[in-house]
């Protein structure tokens, strides 16, 4: 079964078109990564995905059902989670109390005005589970403001994660960071892929992580669909090297 | 328990205590119990705006609407319908709540400044209201010929119109009934929602929180605290005024907020004790006892931005 469809989807802004007719279907459990050179409009088709703003034209189902003209929160309780470019977290809580707004709306608790014991320690349950699964256990009581960039970013996947999703959807999650970050969230990724089955598209830079990860690669170039294929058929397709890898040589 | 979760519980048991008997030290140092009465009604009003401005991060500038209209509500109840006390201050939160339910449906999409502005805008409606409709609220010359009355509680009466400790006391209680509330609100899952779009609204909406919704059930919840005061301010002065609904006093409240500390629950309640204190003391020197005021905020926002209260707290850590 299919997690996601997308159907020609089109995003006009005024005269520029920045995504033109692009379908991609992600199956369950598969890991698909968008590549494609600045301004292909990757996040653009994220911000589509994920409800930030409704495509011009095109069709959007979300585990069967079309969730084209649906808002963003409407798309999360359905089980849509994501990360972004830019680490979007509550700077000045700590991690243990991001996680848990996360936990909490995901609980369905979010209009309550109080909490009962049982379900306050359930919350605390999927709260510490989550963070053993970033390995951010040791560093739950820290504001998150105050962590280096790759525990942020960790953090906001772990916020991503207490959503229990069917679809994670990141945003190039080893922008901006060193090897040994880059190394760490590439192989957190991997285990959630692996071990948990997530459903993961995600947008990378880096071709090392990418074809490291990916069961699929879609190529976007100037708001289309250039390729689609396994790292070994995009590696070796022509057009995908002069638009993308060619220019890079 | 922590160090941290014990010092906060001495801290909070402190506040009560000192609340509880300023009709006993406020004497001796020179105040006198209204002025007391005049803290905290004005400090719950204060925390009022402040339960959006601090822990939801949405300014409103026009929040004297809502307290106005409670005064007014608690002044027409008593001079109108029923001589009861509950009664009035019943009816000025509600009528303060609810037209702030309704115009709140309006103002949830806007942010930042455009939010202030529309909300000065509603704000000022309200007081041109009151102002114009003279053969109701008495216009200009505001609503008189109420009084609060004695309650009445079958087996004993408490006289709160001429003993001004009794008087005193009921306020302590409103006010911990409403504080109360507040507190209990932002720490359920709610209130920490309310957090979560004051830190960060795209974070927000994308864990699923329906942000305008949230916005506007915060927005509600503040104008009925704030008509609640305003009930209660009536209550105070036997007496309410066009002026309670204007913009400016809007802006008293929100210095009083930042002055005392907006992210700080009590911060607010610090605030309003120095302003009206400060009030009350210069207005007998000078009648440009304002001009102080704002100096002395110019000074704490320059060098406490955090408020009294948060720079107390930043140097005890």
């Amino acid at each position: 079964m299919n997690v996601l469809e997308i159907n020609t989807v089109t995003k006009r802004f005024g005269n520029l078109v920045a995504v033109r007719d692009v379908s991609l279907t992600v199956a369950k459990g598969e890991l698909c990564a968008i590549i494609g050179p600045n301004g292909a409009g990757k996040t653009t088709f994220f911000n589509l995905i994920s409800g930030y703003f409704p495509p011009t034209s095109g069709k959007i189902m979300f585990d069967g059902q079309d969730i084209t003209r649906l808002s963003t929160h409407e798309r999360v309780s359905r089980g849509m989670a994501r990360t972004f470019q830019i680490t979007e977290i509550f700077p000045e809580l700590t991690v243990f109390e991001n996680i848990r707004i996360a936990a909490e709306v995901a609980g369905g608790y979010r209009l309550r005005p109080w909490i009962s014991r049982a379900e306050a320690s359930k919350i605390h349950d999927n709260v510490e589970t989550t963070l053993k699964l970033v390995a951010l256990e040791a560093k739950a009581d820290r504001l998150v403001g105050e962590l280096a960039h790759g525990d942020q970013r960790a953090a906001e996947i772990a916020m991503a994660l207490a959503l229990k999703p069917h679809l994670l959807l990141l945003d190039e999650p080893t922008a901006g960071m060193g090897d040994q970050e880059t190394y760490q969230i590439t192989q957190l990724v991997r285990r959630l892929h692996r071990n948990d089955q997530y459903s993961i598209v995600l947008i990378e830079h880096d071709m090392r992580v990418v074809f490291n990860l990916a069961d699929r690669i879609c190529v976007l170039d100037q708001g289309r669909m250039l390729a689609q294929g396994t790292p070994q058929q995009i590696a070796a397709n022509e057009s995908v090297q002069a638009a993308y890898l060619g220019n890079a040589a | 328990m922590t160090a941290a979760s014990s010092r906060k519980l001495i801290v909070l048991a402190a506040i009560w205590v000192v609340l509880l008997l300023a009709p006993y030290w406020m004497a001796p140092l020179g105040g006198y119990t209204a002025l007391a009465t005049r803290v905290l009604v004005l400090g719950l009003a204060a925390m009022s705006v402040n339960f959006l401005l601090g822990f939801t991060g949405v300014l409103s500038f026009g929040h004297a609407a809502w307290f106005g209209l409670g005064a007014y509500g608690a002044g027409l109840t008593l001079k109108y319908l029923a001589l009861s006390t509950p009664l009035a201050v019943i009816a000025g939160m509600l009528l303060g709540g609810l037209c702030g339910a309704i115009l709140g449906t309006l103002l949830v999409r806007r942010r930042g400044v455009y939010f202030a502005m529309v909300t000065i805008a509603f704000g000022q409606v309200f007081y041109y209201i009151a102002f114009q409709w003279s053969s109701l609220t008495g216009g200009d010359d505001g609503l008189r010929g109420f009084a609060r009355q004695p309650l009445d509680f079958g087996l004993f009466k408490l006289d709160i119109l001429s003993d001004a400790n009794i008087f005193y006391y009921f306020v302590l209680v409103c006010f911990a009934l409403v504080v109360g509330t507040m507190g209990f609100i932002l720490r359920s899952p709610f209130g920490r929602t309310m957090i979560a779009i004051r830190e960060n609204e795209r974070r927000a909406r994308f864990l699923g929180i329906p942000v305008e919704r949230h916005i506007w059930i915060a927005f509600t919840l503040s104008c009925f605290f704030m008509g609640f005061a305003g009930a209660l301010y009536a209550l105070v002065n036997n007496f309410a005024d066009p002026r309670g609904l204007h913009y400016s006093q809007s802006g008293d409240f929100v210095m009083m907020a930042v002055m005392g500390g907006m992210r700080s629950f009590w911060g607010p309640l610090l605030g309003a004790a120095v302003f009206v204190v400060l009030q009350d003391y210069l207005s007998s020197i000078t009648v440009n006892w304002m001009s102080f005021v704002g100096l002395l905020f110019i000074l704490v926002v320059l060098f406490f931005p955090r408020g009294l209260l948060g720079f107390f707290q930043r140097s005890k850590a």
